[in-house]
């Protein structure tokens, strides 16, 4: 890898990546709605029409479940597609194309066929947009066997995951969170891999684990470094996928600590928290001190009230007060923090 | 008479032969259990499969629905792999994991066949967009039943056709049934080929138990494609001798067909097969022994292919979690 690297905002990152690969391999496309305009995906998509024409950057009717399904059938030809659902509240409609046909065409056709397809989705947290605009669905796809789920949280690896799914033989779901496009880190100039799959350990520390992807790893590093001025070092691990987990990676982590806080922007119930306790709890009972602890949204729908939503999104409190309980903390200073932050 | 050539005319007599005689090898084998997973016969409807995929190249698209034995067939795929895959057989076209319903030869253009009603029309609309960025020149034939007309996919796949000027070509197998409701149930009309037109897309109705009509529309409607002129909606009129699963039940698991007598009866008259037979013979085209001598031929092929399936192994059971992903 080069050394050559500069700052640069996230969702620009995602944009190098995309320009990359088309310009490295013809049978890269883009297709969905709004590629032609920044209201709807961000910085995402500048340029690229202009540099590529409509024949690959290709904006769309609002058709779901035909304009998923037709990505996923030029993959099945030869392409590498990339298809984007700018809210991905909207990907519901195409369940069809991307769970029954892409995930499931390898297996079902014995590995004749493959879908090397890129389903992009974007999730739009906030900005009183209630619940149908701002829902976190990454949980339903990485449920699915033959999906593959990514999920940066930083710049870089906005840029190297979009190209280790564009470059991926399977259908990648990549999720990306509207919270984090401003967000900037250094970027290298040139095409390289974020390994899917693969984790990474963003800070180290002996007291506890805290695990967490995407836009909630901002409110980890928030809540770690609250927690590391009181004393309790924490070792946290960003997942960047989640379908499949770096199991070595956390499990060596809660090893070594003993404890965990689990930290997802999806819902508790039946979700990536679920899924992560229920390995620890599986593959790591033995080493744990501690009771497993879960931050997650709470389990409703997003609401557009300023004050209830600013509610529904505070999680950095949270993983603090779950971080002190299971480090023992005094129950006191606990109930003094949830007053002052409350 | 002269329009068509000798060779053309055995091509479609033999393919629609092959894919009756291999149907109807099945019906036996799932009375008696010996094939278990779901079988959707295509008798009588062979015609559709054979006189389309004659019109196309080998490098065309297609693909297919849960009724898929005649397409995959017609479009060059192996009776072998077939009947293997069938009894779910490694050595099947999906190795065993798909069965009837999950048929695939992408060396020969057929891309896949998957039961979801109307599942695979967005995938030959991806298809056909494929050949709209590579230019390759491509043909691409989504096959679907009178069932998939209520899905609303199909209608953003004609959409989007329509405005991108795609090579592909709708082929609705209008058999009067979806499952166990009558066309007239489903729809407030039958004309089905008129789906197309809101969108300014050719649209035309034809005798699918004609396998030369079948044929000539399909010709147009591919040279149409490959001239760049946009999709083609054909609708074809035909109709299953066989139950909707099974050989002789509407209902899964039922031993009753729904389907009036009289009906049954007066599309028997109708075979494609018997009616083109009939034509070939009074057009002097063969004589009937040579007709007689086709079918001992495929039924040789067909012995062949099960001889091959019941030698071919199970996949191992260390290999159940293979092929999740690629690697």
């Amino acid at each position: 890898m080069s050394s050559k690297t500069r700052k640069m905002q996230y969702s620009l990152a995602i944009n190098e990546a995309i320009r990359q690969m088309m310009d490295t391999d013809d049978s890269v496309f883009l297709i969905g709605q709004g590629v032609k305009s920044p209201w709807y995906v961000g910085k995402t998509c500048l340029g690229l029409l202009e540099r590529f024409g409509p024949e690959r950057i290709i904006d769309t009717p609002v058709s779901e479940n035909a304009i998923t399904g037709a990505a996923v059938g030029a993959a099945i030809v030869g392409m590498k597609s990339v298809v984007i659902h700018p809210r991905m509240d909207f990907m519901l409609y195409a369940f069809d194309p991307i769970i029954n046909e892409a995930a499931n065409w390898h297996y079902m056709f014995g590995g004749r066929s493959s879908v090397p397809v890129v389903i992009w989705g974007i999730i739009n947290r906030g900005g009183e947009q209630a619940a149908q605009h701002s829902q976190a669905l990454h949980a339903l796809f990485a449920h699915i066997p033959g999906l593959k789920v990514v999920m940066p949280s930083t710049p870089y690896d906005a840029k190297g995951l979009m190209i280790s799914a564009i470059k991926d033989n399977n259908p990648v779901v990549y999720i990306d969170d509207r919270w984090l496009y401003s967000k900037e880190g250094e970027v290298p100039e040139e095409i390289y891999d974020v390994p899917i799959g693969k984790g990474i350990v963003r800070e180290e520390g002996d007291d506890l684990t805290i695990v967490s992807v995407s836009y909630m790893m901002e409110e980890t590093l928030k809540a770690a470094e609250e927690l590391c001025r009181e004393g309790t070092r924490a070792e946290v691990i960003d997942l960047r996928t989640i379908k499949p987990l770096d199991e070595e990676l956390l499990l060596k982590s809660v090893k070594k600590t003993g404890r965990i806080v689990i930290v997802d922007g999806g819902w508790k119930a039946f979700g990536l928290s679920a899924e992560i306790a229920a390995l620890v709890s599986e593959k790591m009972f033995e080493f744990l001190k501690a009771p497993i602890k879960r931050v997650t949204i709470p389990g409703c729908p997003a609401p557009s009230s300023p004050v209830l939503e600013k509610k529904y999104y505070e999680i950095a409190t949270k993983i603090i007060c779950a971080a002190r309980e299971i480090v023992k903390k005094g129950k006191e200073e606990i109930e003094a923090l949830i007053e002052g932050d409350g | 008479m002269e329009k068509y050539s000798r060779d053309l005319l055995c091509k479609l007599y033999t393919m629609m032969l092959r894919i009756r005689l291999c149907e109807e090898s099945f019906v036996e084998p799932i009375v008696n259990s010996d094939v278990r997973c779901p079988v959707h016969l295509y008798s009588g409807e062979e015609a559709v499969a054979a006189g389309v995929c004659a019109s196309l190249d080998k490098k065309d698209y297609i693909f297919g629905t849960h009724r898929s034995h005649g397409h995959y067939l017609a479009k060059g795929g192996c009776m072998k792999e077939l009947v293997a895959e069938i009894y779910g057989k490694k050595t099947g076209s999906s190795g065993g994991r798909g069965g009837s319903m999950h048929l695939i030869d992408p060396d020969r253009g057929m891309m896949g066949a998957a039961p979801i009603v109307a599942g695979t029309i967005a995938l030959a609309l991806g298809a056909s967009l494929a050949s709209s960025i590579r230019k390759d020149n491509r043909v691409t034939v989504s096959f679907f039943g009178d069932g998939a007309t209520g899905e609303g996919v199909l209608y953003e796949s004609l959409n989007f056709a329509a405005l991108k000027k795609l090579p592909i070509i709708f082929v609705c197998e209008n058999n009067l049934y979806s499952t166990h409701m009558s066309i007239d149930e489903i729809r407030p009309n039958r004309d089905i080929y008129k789906v197309g037109e809101p969108f300014g897309i050719k649209s035309y109705r034809c005798d699918g138990n004609d396998v030369l009509a079948v044929y000539d529309i399909s010709k147009e409607a591919v040279t149409s494609c490959r001239k760049g002129e946009g999709p083609v909606f054909l609708e074809f009129l035909t109709y299953r001798m066989r139950g909707h699963v099974g050989p002789n039940d509407n209902i899964q698991g039922s031993r009753t067909d729904i389907r009036p007598k009289e009906e049954v009866q007066e599309w028997r008259e109708r075979d494609p097969i018997v009616v083109f037979e009939k034509y070939l013979v009074k057009n002097g085209v063969f004589k009937e022994d040579e007709l007689s001598r086709f079918t001992k031929e495929i039924e040789n092929e067909i012995m062949d292919a099960y001889t091959f399936t019941q030698e071919s192994p199970y996949s191992d059971e260390s290999e159940l979690e293979n092929n999740v992903f690629k690697n």
